[in-house]
């Protein structure tokens, strides 16, 4: 390791390689400086799985076409406009040629897929997942002869001047300085500091569950906010969903999902229903269930159904809680059961007659209750009874760093800091302002990492 | 299958790959995990016989060590297959001798073998065994055709019975049912043939760290082409002398010897090229308890191919006499080993492939 590298990229996830690969690539120089530890490496990204991608007609991996017009109205569906269309725009038509360059640097993707997603045309899924792309990429760059620094964190970078001067990196215990030609921050989000995220949710961020790597800190997304880069996106909004309470406090991923709501009824902590279970198809709804659990007392909440159901949804990685009655399945979770037989006893009282079809926004409905469960909705009548405890897990923030077309920094004054580019999740709120678009996280990152890893060598070797 | 501690550890692992299915692209297992929602123990016994331990799905699980969940299905799979060896094997009190001792077991048999064949031999002459012997019936003239013939047929006899039995085992505990359809015959036979799930759509294996090899593939593919290369020089040096009347030694470019050195050669590489990669590979995914008896084998098909080819070396001069013996006793005990030694994984992967291409086929 030397002090002076061409190009410094504070990260170690899918968009830090992206840059670090293509750095490389045109000759520069790169330094990867990652917080976690090897075993741990590549932040939310070894739990991703694919990617979304524009195609005009069928690929290897991706069937029938899947066009900018419509890449682009999905993501003005989730955002609501939160989004800047130069720069969603310039992602979307850069996804059209990412697959032949990702897999020429060792990532294998997978013909098709089986479970209850439905994302063969949009979605490209990596063989083995996130954390098989990071370890082909980071083989990659190790054999191109770029450098990584496990362990060890861009605490400060120095900006003077509309430039960064130097980078004060935490290693082992130590704090060293290094002056970098440039760098580019690929440093993810802000959602594993809790403290930070009390700043808006108060103590009920003490009970979230953070489903991604513990070292998203966002350290270094705080130290250029704090030296007058502009922000973008709402620093108070997180993406959140409802997770298995039995879920690991960091890195659970994806297996502490449950798809079970929509088939169940949920209760609070007292056994009262809040919301319309049945209001959309899940993975529509899904991201709205972390905020609403969120908001219950001490952000729990319980799903509960029966027997009939439990074939209708993937299996979850903690069993379910049962009980041979209502009252025995209330004990078991913590509940008072006199209160959740009562809910219960309501809830199949309404319950009004029709056709069950899981396919389809269906006609099984509840009638005089409020809230209401306006599709899916039986009767919880067939022991045993099953119940699967809930907390909010929090995904990634939407706060980060506003970048132009070419992932330059932006000071608040408008103007580019002249060497630090930004790519990955410390960026993505300029694109995905709200909502959520499955595997636009790692195009947003791909395509952004490559390009701040080809300015960052360009002014590099300027 | 008894349930023990790894079968339990296996059925943990398996719900959270369940839950996950990020490696369903890589073998056969997950897609087999993925049609049951609970596991018996004969369950997890042909999912960890199905598993080649390419180790691919423990360099990509995002719940590896030291994730808390401590998901390493490779090792874990491991250990169960080997304990699978032992429940299956006929007759049941033999199993545990070679899965403990695995390479003193076999090298006492060989040389105990080839000590019995020379001693027979030396009743009759020192002349006979050190001799010149030239032309056909020379090796009969060392050791006579009718003890040579009557101990490999009780070994070979014995070994085909003892296998028999262990694959019936094996299918009436991970299910029953017919296997005779032809369609899943052949996609098994594919699957054996070519080994086809090594690292999904045939990547290759992770030994060392995470990058994909086909050193592994290429190696066991030398190793199990050349023992059937060998098995059909035998075959056909049979046909040369009770059909076609022709003596053994047979000349150099007869078909014996042509299929006997290729195969003992592709033996040879094939075998050093296994244990050169698991004295090199990761610790991390392999179940270190069951290694001996790895080497045990390999070594055990080293020397029937190492020995072969030196007796073919040296057949025309004074050594011929011992080395026939030593390389006869460590076929026959090879022979008798077979049945309690890791040898076994071909016989229950292949019952494995055949169990998922059947169920492939009903779904």
């Amino acid at each position: 390791m030397n002090a002076e590298y061409d190009v410094l990229v504070a990260g170690g996830g899918n968009a830090a390689l992206c840059a670090a690969l293509t750095a490389r690539e045109a000759g520069a120089s790169v330094l990867i400086v990652e917080h976690a530890p090897r075993d741990c490496r590549g932040g939310n990204s070894r739990h991703t799985r694919n990617l979304r991608v524009m195609h005009e007609k069928p690929t290897a991996t991706l069937v029938d076409a899947y066009s900018e017009a419509e890449y682009w109205s999905d993501l003005l569906g989730v955002t609501q406009g939160r989004t800047d269309e130069r720069l969603a725009r310039l992602t979307i038509r850069s996804t059209a040629e990412l697959l032949p360059w990702i897999e020429s640097r060792g990532v294998r993707f997978q013909p098709s897929l089986s479970g209850t997603l439905s994302l063969a045309r949009t979605n490209a899924f990596f063989l083995g997942g996130g954390k098989a792309l990071l370890n082909a990429y980071y083989i990659t760059a190790e054999r191109m002869g770029v450098d990584v620094l496990y362990d060890s964190e861009v605490k400060n970078l120095c900006l003077e001047n509309g430039a960064v001067r130097e980078a004060e990196i935490v290693s082992g215990g130590a704090t060293r300085k290094l002056r970098p030609k440039t760098v580019v921050a690929a440093s993810g989000g802000f959602q594993a500091n809790i403290e930070w995220l009390r700043e808006y949710w108060g103590e009920a961020a003490d009970n979230f569950i953070v489903r991604g790597t513990p070292y998203a800190k966002g350290l270094l997304l705080k130290n250029l906010l704090d030296q007058g880069v502009a922000p973008v996106g709402d620093p108070t909004q997180c993406h959140c969903v409802a997770v298995d309470a039995r879920a690991p406090k960091f890195d659970g991923g994806i297996v502490t999902r449950l798809d079970c709501i929509p088939f169940s009824i949920v209760v609070d902590r007292d056994g009262n229903r809040f919301y319309d279970e049945g209001q959309e198809f899940w993975p529509k709804r899904y991201a709205i269930w972390g905020r609403l659990v969120a908001r219950q007392q001490g952000q729990v909440s319980y799903s509960i159904t029966d027997s009939k159901a439990e074939q209708l949804f993937m299996p979850s990685v903690f069993p379910a809680v049962r009980g041979e009655t209502i009252g025995e399945l209330a004990t078991q979770l913590g509940l008072d059961p006199s209160a959740l037989e009562i809910t219960v006893q309501n809830y199949n009282r309404a319950v009004r007659p029709g056709a069950f079809n899981p396919k389809v926004l269906d006609d099984c409905k509840t009638e005089g209750i409020d809230p209401p469960k306006t599709h899916w909705a039986r009767t919880i009548d067939t022991p045993p009874f099953i119940g699967y405890p809930l907390r909010p897990g929090i995904t990634f923030t939407y706060l980060g760093v506003k970048v132009d077309e070419n992932a330059a920094v932006l000071m608040q004054n408008g103007q580019p800091v002249s060497n630090l580019f930004a790519a990955g999740e410390i960026m993505a709120g300029n694109i995905l302002g709200q909502g959520y678009l499955a595997g636009l996280g790692m195009a947003i990152g791909t395509v952004f990492g490559r390009i701040a890893g080809r300015e960052a060598a360009k002014v590099a070797q300027q | 299958m008894r349930s023990s501690e790894a079968v339990d550890e296996a059925r943990r692992m398996m719900v959270i790959c369940n839950a996950c299915r990020y490696c369903e692209g890589y073998c056969a297992v997950f897609p087999a995990m993925e049609r049951r929602r609970a596991f018996t123990a004969g369950d997890v016994s042909y999912l960890a016989n199905l598993c080649h331990d390419c180790r691919g799905c423990y360099y990509a699980c995002q719940y590896a060590p030291p994730h808390e969940f401590a998901v390493n299905l490779p090792q874990t799979l491991s250990r169960v297959r080997a304990q699978s060896y032992g429940e299956y094997a006929w007759p049941k009190p033999l199993a545990g001798l070679f899965e403990r001792n695995g390479m003193i077991v076999s090298l006492a048999a060989s040389a105990g073998i080839a000590l019995v064949l020379l001693l027979a031999t030396r009743l009759q002459s020192p002349e006979i065994l050190y001799g010149p012997h030239r032309g056909p019936g020379s090796f009969y003239a060392v050791i006579p055709e009718a003890l040579m013939l009557s101990i490999g047929l009780a070994t070979f006899g014995f070994a085909v019975l003892a296998l028999a039995m262990g694959w019936r085992n094996f299918w009436r505990d991970t299910g029953g049912g017919p296997a005779t359809q032809t369609r899943p015959l052949f996609r098994a036979a594919f699957d054996v043939l070519t080994l086809r799930n090594l690292g999904g759509s045939g990547h290759g294996c992770n030994n060392r760290d995470e990058s994909f090899s086909q050193f592994r593939r290429y190696t066991h593919q030398a190793l199990f082409y050349g023992f059937f290369l060998c098995f059909a020089s035998t075959a056909s040096a049979a046909f040369y002398e009770h059909i076609l009347g022709i003596i053994p030694p047979f000349p150099v470019f007869s078909l014996p010897v042509v299929l006997g050195t290729i195969g003992g050669l592709g033996m040879l590489i094939g075998a050093a090229g296994l244990a050169w990669i698991k004295t090199r590979s990761d610790p991390a995914p392999a179940a270190k308890e069951y290694l001996g008896a790895d080497y045990a084998l390999l070594a055990l098909l080293f020397l029937s191919a190492a020995t072969g080819l030196l007796l073919l070396a040296l057949r025309q001069t004074p050594a011929m006499g011992v080395l026939l013996a030593l390389h006869l006793g460590v076929i026959l005990s090879f022979f008798l080993v077979i049945p309690y030694s890791k040898f076994v994984h071909g016989l229950y992967r292949s019952a494995a492939l055949l169990r998922n291409a059947t169920e492939r086929k009903t779904p």
